[in-house]
């Protein structure tokens, strides 16, 4: 066998081997558990606190306005969708307030005019042409939105 | 206004028709155009070094070294641009040490590492071993310790150790011509393979790919030849020149027929994604399709080649005439990597409407990022060219193929 053959195959072996050695080191423990993932990152997940409560749990005490909105337009979209993640608020309804978003640019987040939006599932307005100095809460109740 | 839909309704602007709302900005930009131009490059180069040493094209054999180092030097850098788009480079090891086998992407990791590692690097090992053992005799300071770093310790530079390099170096030259062919035909298979997408899915692409690839790197090497003619001051090989002139031409025929023969397909059989592709070919990719793509790049250079393949004018005269056709024939390649990348993402899947692309100048996506990627290829193999010089081997022929 020539000399540079030999030289090589050595190297290869050295460089495989090194491969080798990173592969074993740097795979996580749990990785290929279940699948072609880390496993741990299932119970990392599921040990997570939940953050959103689910509109049951504010129709404990705010019973009326859930009430309200379950008849309007808005019956599908969930309270936490614009109050924020309700998990503080149910320990300590006191000092934990939920968010009162009242801009413009929140509504805007789905009322914004956007060609991909059905116009016929969902209202749109070009928010830089409809009254754009007011409030939108001024007119529209986000709770009955139809009125 | 918020910024958000300041944004918002600045992305809104560009769209006509119907779209759904996660192909309004484009999410591969240039520099998802720039990874298939260098692995193009790259695949191309190669294929022009092993015409001289497989298939015994003995006119290029001065092209033969330059080619493996232009090639090696755009193979250092053509992950880069993936890399640099994800924006996670510290995660780029992980598709090596877990990998997932049944996906196309992911696979790409070791066909890059084999054609590197087992292909062009070995070529040029054994091409430059028994000069790295003479030259680590002269050299002085770093160049010396480099050159006995890379000969591996070997002080053999005896007539029957370079019979052995030959050898060898032919085993790796015919191992690796299929092996670019995986390289680039891999690329194309990527795009190739998403049949969601009418611009990208066709079988053709792979193949495309390929002889676009080849038409680019022999450009390229062309061009570097060139330049480094012009540098030294040396009288240029015209019969070597124009032997490189002459497979740029034949492949840049078969490449043209190729493509043709992709487009009369798509028109005769007239899907019903042919009425949204025609409009982008007409409209949004008018320029760069149709103007830079096939005019330029294609339909000009076989004029130029094609006629100085039954006229010679003078030396010099033919002398530019390849160089503004290299540097042309490199401009429509990028803009054919162009026309799939960005192409396919201008149109709605649900094939009603439009968005654009506007290229930004600075950021991660944009134009200084993308020419940085591009300059620096050159760099290396300025690098490698002092390293390597290929004017100061020993000079002998390689033995014929056995």
């Amino acid at each position: 066998m020539p000399v540079q053959l030999k030289r090589l195959l050595i190297l290869g072996v050295v460089l495989f081997s090194v491969f080798l050695l990173f592969k074993y080191l740097l795979t996580p423990a749990s990785f290929g558990q279940y699948g072609h993932y880390r496993g741990l990152a299932l119970e990392e997940n599921a040990a997570l606190t939940a953050k959103y409560t689910g509109s049951e749990a504010c129709y404990d005490c705010h019973d009326s306005i859930v009430a309200v909105k379950n008849e309007s337009l808005h019956s599908s979209i969930a309270c936490e969708s614009c109050h924020g993640p309700g998990f503080k608020h149910i320990e300590d309804p006191e000092n934990e307030k939920m968010d009162q978003p009242d801009s413009r640019e929140f509504c805007a987040h789905c009322h914004a005019f956007n060609k991909a939006r059905p116009e016929k599932a969902i209202t749109q307005q070009d928010i830089r042409e409809h009254n754009p100095d007011e409030k939108c809460i001024e007119c529209h109740n986000p709770h009955q939105p139809q009125q | 206004m918020n910024p958000q839909f300041e944004h918002l309704y600045e992305a809104l602007s560009k769209v006509d028709g119907y779209i759904y709302p996660n192909e309004i900005e484009l999410s591969w930009s240039i520099l998802i155009v720039l990874y298939p131009f260098i692995t193009g490059l790259v695949a191309g180069a190669f294929i022009l070094a092993s015409l001289e040493r497989v298939f015994n094209v003995k006119a290029l054999r001065p092209t033969y070294v330059i080619a493996l180092l232009t090639a090696f030097a755009f193979m250092l850098v053509a992950t880069m641009p993936l890399i640099f788009h994800l924006g996670q480079p510290l995660r780029a090891w992980e598709i090596m040490i877990t990998p997932h086998l049944t996906s196309a992407m992911a696979i790409f990791g070791f066909v890059y590492l084999w054609y590197l590692m087992v292909v062009l690097l070995l070529e040029i090992w054994f091409d430059y071993r028994a000069d790295m053992v003479v030259w680590s005799k002269d050299a002085k300071g770093l160049k010396k310790w480099l050159y006995k770093a890379f000969s591996l310790g070997i002080n053999d530079a005896s007539p029957e150790s370079r019979k052995w390099d030959d050898k060898l170096g032919y085993i790796v030259t015919v191992i690796g011509i299929p092996s670019a062919f995986l390289l680039h035909g891999y690329v194309g298979f990527i795009f190739g393979s998403i049949k969601a997408n009418p611009w990208w899915s066709t079988v053709m692409m792979p193949v495309i790919f390929l002889f676009s690839a080849m038409v680019s790197g022999i450009a390229l090497v062309m061009l570097v030849f060139m330049v480094l003619n012009y540098v030294r001051r040396q009288k240029i090989d015209m019969l070597c020149l124009d032997t490189i002139a002459k497979y740029l031409f034949y492949i840049i025929i078969i490449d043209f027929t190729l493509e043709s023969l992709d487009q009369i397909h798509r028109f005769y059989e007239a899907e019903e994604s042919f009425e949204i592709i025609s409009l982008l070919m007409s409209g949004k990719l008018f320029v760069t399709l149709l103007i830079f793509q096939i005019l330029l790049g294609m339909i000009i250079p076989l004029i130029t080649l094609g006629t100085l393949q039954f006229f010679k004018p003078k030396e010099k005269i033919r002398q530019a005439i390849y160089f503004v056709t290299g540097l042309l024939v490199l401009f429509g390649i990028f803009f054919m990597r162009w026309n799939v990348v960005i192409g396919g993402q201008l149109f709605s899947k649900s094939f009603y409407g439009f968005t654009s692309f506007k290229l930004s100048l600075i950021g991660p996506e944009g134009f200084l990022m993308a020419s940085i990627w591009l300059v620096i290829p050159f760099l290396i193999l300025a690098f490698l060219l002092w390293l390597f010089p290929p004017w100061k081997k020993t000079q002998h022929e390689h033995l014929p193929a056995e």
